[in-house]
């Protein structure tokens, strides 16, 4: 999953005032779990999932793994 | 899926069972396949196909009588296959037969007595089979049936040739055999088993029993004589292929017998039989056998391959020709049947694709009005999804908005239950459905009034859901809860006569609640004479097609009632492809809008450019599914109702799922009001808010099953915790918030008064944690 620069400078986490930055993000969904690199506040955790994300693979995966 | 209930549905399905050439031969050569080869120009491949059933098939290949002719279904509609012919050409072309292949010497040893058609296709199909083979000859030559044509027909060479195998095959075949009682009773201790050509003169001395002919008696079934381990077939006078038919069928129980195992089970389709196969020749033009040219050469190749081109290729199919479900995925039922089965029994859920496939039937049931054998996929496919539910792998998000949708028909919001204004009792008890009221409320609502005014006895109304999510999606216990409430309310409401506006509901009740009496409205209002036949005046004249929703597929009285209201209005009707008891569901039916977006969207995008003409439904969703794809399509009451606000039946655009609720909790509202109950609704704070959408994101939103409730409940959340992201250039939030199993994400910024929603996603996993 690729994020430009751009997109991740773009956004500002509002609480904190802090800039994104890259973080490994653990996600989880019916029995199975993994793990990706995603722009997120260093400060509360805030982690941007991006339209392309949630519609795109995670889309995918979520099929993938309610059909185990 | 029981064992039991498999086989039982399997059974169902014909379409695999071979074609009536085929079981019509008496070696049950596969012709179709031939004709498909040979059409293709594909000569030898054609040859290998005879090959596999027809032993000396050069011979038989060109001397063959042809019974399976007789039952060519090309012969309905223009003239059998020449498959006589064409099997001699495909021979004559061929040349010199190959090596028959022979399975593993096997250690038993069978003596074949009498070398004419029946022993010679005994000794070649058990030697093939591996066991060591004697043919005892008691003349000098082998296959006196086939001397007798003439040289044209079957040349000599040709024999010697293709009896040339046996030697190959190192049958030993021994000539001037002694067959006395003394010989036989030698054979039949050197050998394990005995094979008798009863064609052969000599063999009528042998001592065995003989039947009411004189000939050796024999077993209809196996060809066992009264000796065990001796069999014998084959005829003075029979033709040739009924000859061979016989030595195949001594050797294979020979096989039998030497291998311990039944005589007689699974037998019934040795020779000849009918077969079960169904083809519908329907639409398929007549074709005249092709001729050739010079008869005294036979076919050329052009010749040849142009007759073959006319093999129907029977199949059935019947089903996947009219269901874009079950062709979608390419197979056909017994073949789904079979694939389900595994995936629940063998991979417990684990094949996603069976997952998917279970979930993308619409219940419809023209499967099973086209079937010969009326095998219903829809329950086969209900049954499916019980057994994913019931093994936990029933995928969540298949059904999830589905019944969220019935859940709230199901709740306060919607379900009401009263007498007519200012009565205590109710004759009749208006049931307009969920989906009806979802999409034209306030021609509910006046055909309520209509009811009220005219009917007496008093006109209760009830408002709720009939259950069918909760029945397609296979939850049963929820199903079942939603038949006894309705009961429960129908009972209180002293047992009225039940109208209803939907057919879907109308065979929900027909079918799980058969004591309630339940009547169409399109009926009560003609009956009544409470349609005004010239109310429409402004569209007389108009042509429309009529779409029968999947749902009224039992009910000709309905489908027929619609055709008359509509035709009493001045319209002229057309029909769709399939309607009446062969109607087609839009994609509502079986919750497949919501496990199959993709093929649902398909179905009714197809559906909608069957016919230029405006469409006329008379289901909530089939209009609404229609209206989706871009197709003007009309419901009936709206025609009925022309002076109901804003009523203009073909103009009115898609509507979202938020305003279905909406309009739902109108018709609520207003009845209430009528009864002049005062209407209280707990408004959360979160629903005050007022967002801005344009219609285009609206669509794209509605397709993403985003409704503005879950819209506004993420504005509020982050409005309340600040918790969002800040676009620095543009100053637009993005925040989210997860409800139920799903996360909704949205980008918004304050606008006037309320929010403008710049978009809005979702995702169902979950974030666990950042590192
Ligand atoms: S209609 Fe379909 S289910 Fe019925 S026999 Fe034919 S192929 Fe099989
Ligand atoms: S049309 Fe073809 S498949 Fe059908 S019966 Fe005739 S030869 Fe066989
Ligand atoms: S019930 Fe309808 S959708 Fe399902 S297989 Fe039969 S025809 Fe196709
Ligand atoms: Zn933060």
């Amino acid at each position: 999953m690729k994020f430009s620069e751009e997109e991740i400078q773009n956004w500002k986490c509002e609480t904190c005032g802090e800039g994104l930055v890259m973080r490994k993000v653990e996600f989880s969904y019916m029995k199975g779990s993994f793990h990706a690199e995603l722009p997120a506040c260093p400060k509360c955790g805030l982690v941007l999932i991006t339209e392309e994300l949630a519609m795109g693979k995670m889309a995918e995966a979520e099929k993938a793994l309610e059909d185990k | 899926m029981e064992k039991e209930q498999r086989i039982a549905w399997e059974a169902q399905c014909i379409q695999e069972e071979p074609p009536a050439c085929s079981t019509t031969c008496p070696l049950h050569v596969d012709v179709r396949q031939f004709m498909k080869e040979m059409a293709e120009g594909d000569v030898n491949e054609a040859y290998k196909v005879l090959r596999k059933n027809l032993p000396f098939v050069g011979i038989l290949g060109r001397i063959c009588t042809h019974p399976c002719e007789t039952k060519c279904r090309r012969g309905e509609v223009g003239g059998a296959l020449a498959i006589g012919s064409l099997e001699r050409f495909c021979v004559e072309h061929y040349g010199s037969p190959d090596r028959v292949k022979l399975l593993p010497r096997k250690s038993k040893t069978v003596a074949v007595v009498g070398g004419d058609v029946a022993g010679l296709v005994a000794a070649h199909d058990l030697r093939k089979k591996g066991y060591g083979v004697t043919l005892l000859e008691p003349g000098n030559h082998l296959g006196q049936s086939f001397r007798k044509f003439s040289e044209d027909l079957l040349p000599d060479s040709v024999i010697e040739e293709e009896l040339g195998a046996l030697k190959d095959m190192k049958v030993d075949v021994r000539f001037g055999a002694t067959l006395d009682a003394a010989a036989f009773e030698a054979l039949c201790t050197e050998f394990d088993a005995v094979f008798v050509d009863r064609t052969s003169s000599e063999c009528a001395s042998l001592p065995l029993e003989k039947d009411n002919d004189g000939l050796i008696g024999v077993d209809p079934i196996t060809g066992g004589t009264s000796c065990p381990g001796v069999f014998a077939g084959g005829k003075e006078g029979e033709v040739p292929i009924m000859l061979a038919a016989d030595g195949r069928k001594g050797a294979l129980s020979i096989e039998r017998f030497l291998q311990q195992a039944h005589m007689t089970i699974g037998r019934e389709n040795d020779g000849p039989y009918e077969t079960r196969l169904y083809t519908n020749l329907e639409g398929i033009a007549p074709l005249d056998r092709v001729r050739c040219a010079d008869p005294d050469v036979g076919y050329t190749l052009g010749e040849a391959v142009q007759e073959a081109t006319r093999c129907i290729q029977c199949e059935c199919m019947e089903c996947v020709k009219v269901c874009q479900y079950l062709a979608h995925y390419k197979k056909y039922p017994k073949k789904y049947i079979r694939q389900f089965f595994n995936n629940e029994k063998v991979l417990l859920g684990a094949a996603h694709s069976s997952n998917q496939t279970i979930n993308s039937c619409t219940n419809c049931g023209l499967c099973a009005e086209v079937c010969p054998n009326d095998l219903h996929m829809g329950e086969v496919c209900l049954e499916g999804r019980h057994a994913m539910l019931q093994g936990n792998y029933m995928p969540p998000s298949a059904h999830e908005f589905a019944l969220q949708d019935m859940e709230f028909s199901t709740s306060d919001e919607f379900v009401t239950c009263r007498h007519q204004p200012g009565t205590q009792q109710s004759a009749y008890l208006y049931f307009p459905s969920c989906q009806l009221s979802a999409t034209a409320p306030a021609e509910v609502l006046e055909s309520y009034r209509l009811l009220c005014e005219n009917l007496s006895g008093g006109v209760g109304i009830l408002l709720g859901c009939c259950g069918a999510p909760a029945y397609w999606s296979g939850r049963e216990a929820l199903f079942r809860e939603t038949l006894k409430t309705l009961r429960q309310q129908w009972q209180a409401m002293g047992k009225p006569e039940v109208i209803t506006a939907c057919c879907t509901c109308q065979s929900v009740f027909s079918e799980h609640l058969p004591d309630i009496p339940i009547k169409p409205l399109w009926q009560v209002l003609e009956n009544n004479a409470l349609i005004d036949n010239a109310c429409r005046e402004k569209d007389a004249g108009k042509t429309i097609a009529v779409v029968d929703p999947c749902s009224s597929r039992y009910d000709p009285e309905i489908q027929n009632g619609v055709r008359r209201i509509l035709g009493n209005l001045g319209f002229t009707l057309e029909e769709l492809p399939l309607s009446g008891e062969l109607a087609e569901c839009c994609g509502y039916g079986g919750l497949v809008f919501n496990a199959n977006p993709k093929l649902d969207n398909a179905i009714v995008t197809r559906r909608a450019g069957e016919n230029e003409r405006d469409y006329l439904a008379y289901c909530a969703m089939c209009r609404d599914k229609f209206v989706n794809v871009g197709k003007r399509t009309a419901h009936l009451i709206e025609l009925l109702f022309p002076s109901v606000a804003g009523n203009d039946p073909w103009a009115r655009g898609w509507i979202s799922w938020s305003e279905r609720r909406k309009n739902r909790r109108r018709v609520k509202d207003e009845l209430l009001v009528n009864l002049g109950e005062t209407v209280e609704h707990t408004v959360e704070s979160y629903e005050k808010i007022v967002l801005h959408i344009d219609s285009e994101l609206l669509r794209t939103l509605d397709s993403r099953r985003i409704l503005e409730s879950d819209l506004r409940q993420v504005v509020f959340h982050a409005e309340q915790t600040c918790k969002r992201l800040r676009h620095n250039q543009s100053g637009m939030f993005r925040a989210n918030h997860k409800m139920g199993n799903t996360t909704f994400w949205v980008d918004y910024a304050p606008e006037d008064e309320g929010y403008r929603i710049h978009n809005a996603y979702c995702h169902r996993m979950n974030v666990t944690g950042v590192k």
